[in-house]
């Protein structure tokens, strides 16, 4: 029997699995090693040729495949594989029978080039797309359809893992993974599923997406050393570096978790999503949406400002981002923020996309669990004007109990998470 | 939990057949002919988009230049939905309204791409090439205009709805649970107030490409959905639609007209083999209850081999009696808006006073089965 309520007199949400691939590698522990101890997944791009290009560094994972793949391939190991270890360590439901639903922020797909020139090979004469049209109505490459419609990755994983329902791909853009998290609250607390799994997950660094970031100048194009490049924060911090990974978390019904003996990980205590109509790629210069997110996320969880310990920062190492961010935590924590620690992981991973809002979270909950804040990279030249505890170069030790987590995105997507430790022994 | 009633108090609906509720109506009432174009994407039968005056929904040319025609398709239909319910100058309802956008993605620069291929076939190094032409021939803006959550930030920006939103992805079952989830959202109370919906331009070689490479397109003439044994596929359809959906009580105390109930919306994911898609939906609508005599059955079904019939069998098995119209009929197949788009017809036909009770389902062309059970309001 279902006991426990939020103080909203909702099912509280705990987590009882966490998995996370990124460049830094695969699983908890080496992430964890390695984000303590400061270290980079930062490197020079040897997937495609770079040449030509004002960047050439990224958060790539090229641990996973020996030949050549494309995005939603990757996308799908990765997140195959942070699910595994999500679902194992929950210990919830049998191999392939995952008793929930599933939710999943996938970046969009489309067709690649390397797809495009296997078509236009086999075209004499002209290639356009009617061209191509001819080509693929032999259906000699019946495959690139399932490789390429946008529900494919959440549909492979839904068959993998067994889950319930009409699985959900979702885009919020760069906070795609903390609303693929909300999703799964949503739906728990509704009653819908007693479990969720929730993934984010981006293997989309090629040269085309690249460029598109690049012609955006939303890129930093400091290539050396790589290592050096994502500095949130800092006063000459000149634009994100892509990554690559996926974060999973099982979320479920803190009684049902209870009632099977799982070990609860922490709760997901609030969440907050505000738009914000401004601009496509810029924030409302008064931060309302961002701020707005925040106290939601707060409200959610019947916490105040003063009950957060720690803040996961968005932090992209963008000049835009990072002032928004500093000014909107102004705004929250007032006085606070002088001395509230605030991290950002993206000085080590890069900026995950679609997965950083769960890679994020997976991180802040071991945050919580290991009583240690992964440190800013790369703060060597502070910006004098946002002064913040950003918890530089050097992890640190400290009582977490409960963290917030922002994910801010193009097209007026703000998404904000309360994580908490779980509830003292009842 | 309690349930609450879940109206729908705005329609916004484009299509080859034109704009708003009453083109529809009398269409749904005629019964076509429908708009057909076989020439321009020969042997490609599509139906085209009525052309908008985008000025009426998206004034600033700025704006209208920053979208592509999906996109404009969607904040157009969105701005027709906000209008319907009355709510266009509402400022703090916008504020509060929560969207949900079923997107695929967007359209490619088809020259861009043609050249930079002819191109790569004869160069050196393929690799640097084809970063030099990207580098050059993309447009900046071109991405903004493609990523699938910027219909829903375009619809923030042209609209002033600053309320949360959320782009689900996914072909045809994106139009699904984006209604299944709105309807969840309002039912259990976590909403008041959600716009919902998607749009789908057909009129592009690269979506058209995508479908092909699986075989799943209909050539040369139209033929009706169910009619297509012979030569099964889709014929895809330029159009879009949003519903604002309320809770009943919300609506009632500001007094808005709902033009249907919208009582029961559910997805199901059946892994493909025959008979699969007929079970799928047959739990689905056998979890709406009775179907009453004088019912409308709205199909949003492909056209496409096998689950076409069998769906069919299952819209037969749940309403017998029903009048069945498929939406590919009068519009075409709108993809990621085509069980929007049939949901807003069933709520039209219902408003009209063309039947009392709808059901509407549909089984996207590859993946996913979806019902939804709509009555007079």
């Amino acid at each position: 029997m279902s006991t426990h309520r939020d103080a909203k007199g909702r099912p509280l949400v705990a987590v009882t699995g966490l998995g996370v691939v990124t460049s830094l590698g695969q699983g908890k522990d080496a992430n964890w090693q390695a984000l303590t101890a400061g270290q980079s997944g930062i490197h020079r791009i040897d997937r495609f040729p770079t040449e030509g290009l004002k960047t050439s560094i990224g958060g790539t994972v090229d641990f996973l495949f020996d030949g050549p793949f494309t995005a939603p391939q990757l996308s799908e190991k990765l997140a195959t594989l942070a699910a595994e270890e999500a679902v194992g360590q929950s210990g919830i439901g049998a191999a392939g029978d995952f008793p929930g639903e599933l939710f999943m922020a996938v970046p969009p797909v489309e067709m690649e080039w390397p797809q495009k020139q296997e078509l236009a090979q086999s075209i004499d004469g002209d290639v356009d797309y009617d061209s191509l049209l001819r080509a693929a109505a032999t259906h000699k490459y019946k495959a690139m359809h399932e490789l390429f419609v946008f529900g494919g990755v959440a549909d492979h994983i839904a068959d993998r893992f067994g889950t319930k329902g009409s699985p959900i791909s979702l885009s919020t853009a760069c906070s795609s993974g903390a609303t693929a998290i909300q999703m799964g609250v949503e739906a728990i607390r509704r009653g819908d599923t007693q479990a969720a799994l929730c993934i984010g997950t981006d293997g989309s660094i090629h040269a085309e997406a690249l460029i598109r970031f690049s012609l955006l100048s939303a890129l930093s194009t400091q290539n050396d050393p790589p290592e050096a490049a994502a500095k949130p924060f800092s006063k000459n911090r000149d634009g994100f570096v892509m990554g690559e990974g996926a974060g999973a978390l099982v979320l479920e019904d803190y009684d049902h978790a209870l009632v099977r003996g799982a070990t609860i990980l922490g709760i997901v205590a609030g969440c907050g999503e505000r738009g914000d109509g401004f601009h496509r790629t810029r924030s409302s210069p008064d931060g309302k949406p961002a701020i707005l997110a925040m106290q939601d996320a707060l409200a959610d969880a019947g916490l105040t400002p003063d009950d957060v310990d720690y803040i996961n920062a968005h932090g992209t190492s963008t000049p835009e981002n990072d002032k928004m961010e500093a000014m909107s935590c102004a705004a929250v924590f007032g006085e606070r923020m002088a001395n509230l620690p605030i991290s950002s992981n993206k000085s080590m991973i890069g900026h995950t996309l679609t997965a950083a809002g769960a890679v994020e979270a997976v991180i802040s909950f071991m945050t919580i669990t290991n009583s240690l804040i992964p440190p800013t990279i790369n703060y060597v030249n502070p910006d004098p004007a946002i002064a913040l505890d950003v918890v530089p170069n050097t992890a640190r030790e400290a009582k977490v109990r409960t963290v917030i987590s922002n994910s801010f995105g193009f097209g007026g997507q703000n998404t904000c998470l309360v994580l908490t430790a779980p509830p003292e022994a009842a | 939990m309690n349930r609450r009633d879940v109206v729908i108090t705005g329609i916004g609906i484009a299509s080859s057949l034109g704009e708003g509720v009453e083109a529809h109506a009398a269409a749904l009432g005629a019964g076509g002919p429908p708009v057909v174009d076989t020439e321009s994407f020969k042997p490609y039968p599509l139906h085209p988009l009525k052309p908008l005056e985008l000025d009426r929904q998206i004034p600033k040319k700025s704006d209208q230049r920053q979208m592509e025609p999906w996109q404009r398709l969607g904040v157009y239909t969105a701005g027709l939905a906000l209008d319907s319910a009355g709510l266009k100058d509402d400022a703090e309802a916008k504020s509060a309204l929560q969207v949900i956008v079923a997107a695929g993605g967007g359209e490619r620069d088809h020259t861009v791409d043609a050249a930079i291929l002819e191109g790569l076939r004869g160069a050196n190094e393929p690799g640097a090439f084809l970063n030099e032409r990207l580098m050059s021939d993309l447009r900046p803006t071109l991405f903004l205009a493609q990523l699938s959550n910027l219909l829903a930030g375009n619809i923030a920006i042209v609209h002033g709805v600053t309320g949360p939103s959320r782009t689900f992805m996914g072909e045809e079952q994106a139009g699904v649970d984006a209604i299944r989830t709105a309807h969840a959202r309002i039912a259990s109370g976590q909403s008041d107030l959600m716009l919902v919906g998607g749009a789908y331009n057909a009129e592009r070689r690269d979506m058209l490409l995508l479908f092909e490479l699986g075989g799943y397109l209909h050539r040369d003439d139209f033929q009706p959905v169910f009619e297509r044994e012979n030569a099964p596929g889709l014929i895809t359809g330029s159009a879009g639609a949003f519903l604002v959906l309320e809770s009943a009580e919300r609506a009632a105390a500001r007094g808005a007209k709902a033009y249907a109930t919208l009582k029961h919306t559910d997805a199901a994911r059946s892994r493909r083999e025959p008979g699969t898609v007929r079970s799928a939906l047959d739990n689905l609508l056998g979890g709406f209850g009775p179907v009453g005599s004088e019912a409308l059955a709205i199909s949003a079904a492909t056209g496409c081999a096998g689950i076409t019939a069998e769906e069919a069998a299952a819209i037969a098995a749940a309403a017998p009696s029903a009048k069945r119209i498929a939406t590919g009929d009068l519009v075409g197949h709108g993809v990621e808006a085509a069980f929007p788009v049939s949901v807003a017809l069933a709520a039209i036909a219902l408003s009209a006073g063309q039947a009392r009770e709808a059901i509407v389902t549909g089984a996207g062309h590859w993946r996913g089965e979806g019902a939804a059970h709509l009555v007079q309001a």
